[in-house]
């Protein structure tokens, strides 16, 4: 993350101190557009890129932060740092209380609640007494801060520009921590994530926030510079262009959201002196254009185009220095040891309807501290279900759980998470673009605590540190050593089962659910899986494990429950179960 | 508020209700089926009643190019995927489906003397220009990305929707546009005077609300719609195939566009931008609905109508304001009423 923050940061930069000095008025303006513009199109790729999520009322935010300045600096004779005070505020908390509304909802009705909102806000700014209606609030006062008048081009410039790279630094900051890698986990559902402790609606809600505060900002300085503030630059359509930007110059990425809004306000310019020449006069013939231009790019360059011409510059190869995980940080916490073979979780008469299928009925079990305890069964007896009920991702229909003598039946699986269980998927669910190590760093969530405001700072290094160490222990410690920096997504599904578990391990549970853990696994690796279970048992672990391999179940459980037709068949020791009759009937078809 | 004023604006709000179900409805449909949120069903709605309007006024309407446009392109899709697949054989045939139509319409309205035409016939035309839109957007714009995010498609929509409003710009000008009412007729039902034109609207729609209703219970073709919207998956598996659904799905909903279009056009003065913010309150209808039920987006389609048109008595410059504010506690009500979010994939 660090390195790829150099580009645009040195770009920035350049044209804050170098373009003034020798660019015409004009270009210095047209880049000072484009500096405010990429104010709002960085939040909106932390938020769409990043995030996954969407919004069309970024102009009226821009909107909210333009017009609370102008109100408080002409009406009120307030200063204009007073204006963007406000503006944040009014911003903040409108995002606040959409977002509370539309993030738990699934994802489109954030879009569709923002462009309602964004529509709304338009039509208030042009009909509210106070606001200069259509025409407008005019002779707005410059911006002075320690005696800096802010007030020709130039010295816009610096001052966008050196937000818009306070901006990139402070994101880049974020994106590059805990709280980062929690964002990051967003798009890909919010199961693992909340699986993992990750609260996943403050996330949404604080980069919906963050977006919105951006925005505002950016409608601070543009009133300022305009000194003029009217409805029509905040208005839906301005909000679709800012979505644009982004998706033209690559949503993932914040090189893409400054590249997104020089290509279309350049472009925009460009089309608009030539077009009419082409077409003739009366025609918005640019947005033709535009619509068609993201049509194709969302067809056939779906990230953007950014990604495609970052491939195409040189490369510069990681030195290993940066790649380091400081192994001597201090280790995380634990939590307090428990004594072996007694009761972690019991769980008792649970039922799971789906509709008219029983999915899991009157189904029971009972799990040790320092015991490995197997789940077995044909395909479709209910076991991930189990799973599922067991870790509170789908609701029972009746019965109980208990955890270590609580009853956690339910409270949501974040909550279960953070009393100490931990789980795979049988389906994979990993971040295949992020690392090995962040991935698994991502397990370790619960056991940080900076905030937001740390992390976009870079306040919270020595915690960060104790993450990342914890994390590159947990990979080693399942033999995963040499795929620390690589892509999740680049290794076979044997091994990402693997980062599963050191994922599951980094949270440090008390009981560890293993979703068919060796299924993909080769002979000397499933060998190695079960030295680490067997030392896992050892440190007091329980275990709860669906697996299909009898061979490796029966050579390492301390217990055996069957399951068939979402009831229990049997239970007991691996011995007993090898030789009941009616599991053998389950499996290998009864004598009729 | 005397009592002619409240049945004068009841009867309006109910009018536009109708009008906003019938988007809500093709909102719903179209979501269901292929996951597409669709921006531009208000395009649909204002592009009829100005071809209508065109045909009127005894021109050529501007919507016939984009008809003879997009046929082209997708025809020329379908050409060079045969090309590329060597079934140049089918290459007469891709032609003949995709663009006989198109330039039937065309010497149709060359040669026709559209100012004398019966006003029927006009209908007739605009529906013929405008419903085959619908297939054509869905095999232009969403079918090479169907299977992405919701997310996705609802940009592409929006960018649809941009391209759209440029060029009705171009092809119909900034000027706005009333069709000819149906009728001049009214009469007085106890004290209140009910106006024919309104009547007739919300009875074809409601008409128009019974055909689809009948046409998804019992049709087979409905059914395979409704199959593809509970579970794409499955219908393909069982030889529904996705892509036809989708042309479907869309066809449907230009056809429900197009109609809302003739319907409303002689009670509102419509513009070529007019369609966003017709498509806005059908959202806030099919809103209502949670994007799935059919009846209550029905029904949040009239509320939509009723608020509108009492707003715009009391206080008509916030009109819009009050209405897209109301998706607020709807969405807050949707929210407390969700326990599971389903996962996105």
């Amino acid at each position: 993350m660090k390195r790829t923050l150099l580009t645009p940061l040195a770009l920035v930069a350049g044209l804050a101190l170098v373009a003034p000095q020798v660019l015409p008025e004009y270009y210095v303006t047209l880049a000072n557009y484009i500096g405010l513009y990429s104010l709002v199109a960085l939040g909106m790729v932390l938020l769409t890129g990043i995030g996954g999520l969407t919004s069309f009322g970024q102009a009226a935010f821009v909107g909210i932060g333009a017009y609370a300045t102008a109100v408080l600096s002409t009406s009120y004779g307030l200063s204009p740092w007073l204006g963007l005070l406000a503006g944040l505020l009014i911003t903040g908390g409108i995002a606040l209380l959409l977002g509370v509304l539309t993030l738990r909802l699934s994802g489109h009705y954030l879009p569709i609640g923002t462009l309602a909102w964004g529509l709304s806000l338009f039509y208030l700014f042009g009909n509210l007494p106070n606001l200069g209606g259509f025409g407008g609030i005019s002779n707005l006062p410059n911006i002075a801060l320690f005696g800096w008048t802010i007030d020709s081009s130039a010295d816009f410039s610096l001052a966008i520009w050196a937000l818009v790279a306070a901006a990139i630094w402070l994101i880049g900051n974020l994106l590059d921590s805990r709280e980062g890698r929690a964002i990051r986990a967003l798009k890909g559902g919010t199961v693992m994530a909340e699986a993992m402790g990750v609260n996943t609606a403050r996330s949404k809600l604080a980069i919906f926030v963050v977006a919105a505060l951006l925005a505002a900002l950016s409608g601070w300085l543009y009133a300022h510079l305009q000194r003029f503030v009217n409805p029509t630059p905040f208005s839906i359509t301005m909000g679709i262009e800012y979505l644009f930007m982004i998706v033209l110059g690559g949503a993932a990425s914040l090189g893409g959201a400054l590249f997104g809004a020089a290509l279309v306000t350049v472009l925009k310019q460009w089309l608009q002196d030539l077009l009419p020449h082409v077409f003739g006069q009366g025609g918005n013939f640019e947005t033709i254009f535009f619509g068609a231009l993201i049509i194709l790019c969302l067809q056939y360059a779906r990230d953007g185009l950014w990604p495609l011409l970052a491939a195409r510059l040189p490369q510069r190869r990681r030195a290993a220095a940066e790649l380091e995980v400081p192994v001597e940080a201090a280790a995380l916490p634990r939590r307090e040891a428990l004594p072996a073979n007694q009761p972690l979780l019991q769980a008792e008469g649970l039922v799971k309807r789906f509709g008219g299928l029983v999915a899991n009925n009157n189904m029971g079990l009972t799990v040790n501290s320092g015991e490995i305890t197997a789940l077995i069964g044909p395909n479709g007896a209910g076991k991930s279900t189990l799973f599922n009920l067991l870790t509170g991702l789908l609701p029972l229909t009746s019965g109980e759980i208990r955890f270590r003598g609580e009853r956690i039946d339910g409270l949501s699986s974040r909550r279960i998470a953070r009393l100490g269980v931990s789980r795979t998927f049988q389906h994979v669910r990993l971040l295949p673009q992020m690392s090995v190590l962040e991935n698994v760093a991502l397990g370790a969530h619960m056991r940080g605590e900076s905030g937001l405001l740390c992390a976009s700072l870079h306040l919270e290094r020595e915690e960060e540190a104790r993450l990342l160490a914890e994390a590159a222990r947990q990979i080693e410690r399942v033999g995963l050593k040499e795929h620390l920096f690589d892509a999740a997504g680049s290794l076979p599904l044997g091994k990402q089962r693997i980062v599963e578990i050191a994922r599951a391990l980094s949270s440090d549970p008390y009981l560890l659910l293993l979703d068919e853990p060796a299924a993909g696994l080769r002979h000397l690796e499933k060998q190695a899986l079960a030295e680490l279970l067997g030392k896992l048992r050892e440190e007091g672990m329980g275990v709860l494990l669906v697996e299909h391999d009898m061979d490796f179940v029966m050579g390492m459980a301390d217990q055996v429950v069957v399951m068939e037709f979402g009831q229990k068949l049997a239970e007991g020791l691996p011995q007993q179960i090898q030789d009941d009759p009616a599991v053998l009937a389950a499996y290998l078809g009864g004598v009729e | 508020m005397d009592f002619a004023i409240l049945t004068f604006l009841a009867q309006d709000g109910l009018t536009t209700g109708a009008i906003y179900a019938l988007i809500a409805l093709a909102i719903v449909l179209v979501f269901a089926v292929t996951r597409v949120i669709l921006v531009c069903q208000g395009d649909f709605v204002a592009f009829s009643a100005l071809t209508l309007a065109t045909l009127q006024a005894g021109e050529v309407p501007g919507t016939l190019w984009l008809l003879l446009g997009g046929a082209a392109l997708v025809c020329a899709k379908d050409i060079v995927t045969a090309v590329r697949r060597r079934h140049a054989a089918r290459i007469p045939l891709h032609l003949l489906t995709h663009l006989s139509l198109p330039l039937l319409l065309w010497a149709l309205l060359g040669n026709l003397d559209l100012a004398n035409l019966h006003g029927a016939l006009k209908v007739l035309l605009t529906l013929a220009i405008v419903i085959p839109l619908g297939p054509i957007f869905y095999r232009l714009v969403y079918q090479p990305a169907a299977q992405a995010s919701v997310l996705l498609l609802l940009i592409l929509s929006v960018a649809l929707h941009s391209m759209l409003v440029g060029l009705g710009l171009w092809l119909f000008g900034a000027e706005g546009f009333r069709t000819l009412p149906f009728t001049d007729s009214s009469f007085m039902l106890g004290d209140a005077m009910i106006g024919g034109q309104n009547l007739l609207v919300i009875g074809i729609a409601l008409l128009l609300i019974v055909a689809l209703y009948l046409f998804f219970g019992h049709s087979l073709y409905g059914k395979a719609l409704r199959a593809t919207a509970f579970n794409r998956n499955g219908a393909q598996l069982v030889g529904i195939p996705t892509e036809l659904a989708g042309s479907s799905a869309f066809f449907l909903a230009a056809l429900i566009g197009a109609c809302s279009g003739i319907l409303i056009g002689p009670i509102t003065t419509l513009y070529y931008d007019s369609g966003f913010l017709i498509s806005l309150k059908g959202f806030v209808a099919a809103i209502i609905g949670g994007l799935a039920s059919y009846p209550l987006a029905a029904g949040g389609a009239f509320l939509v109508g009723l608020i509108e048109s009492f707003a715009s008595f009391w206080a008509s410059a916030y009109k819009e304001v009050i209405v897209f504010t109301l998706v607020i506690p709807v969405l807050l009500w949707l929210s407390l009423t969700t326990h599971h979010v389903e996962e996105e994939h």
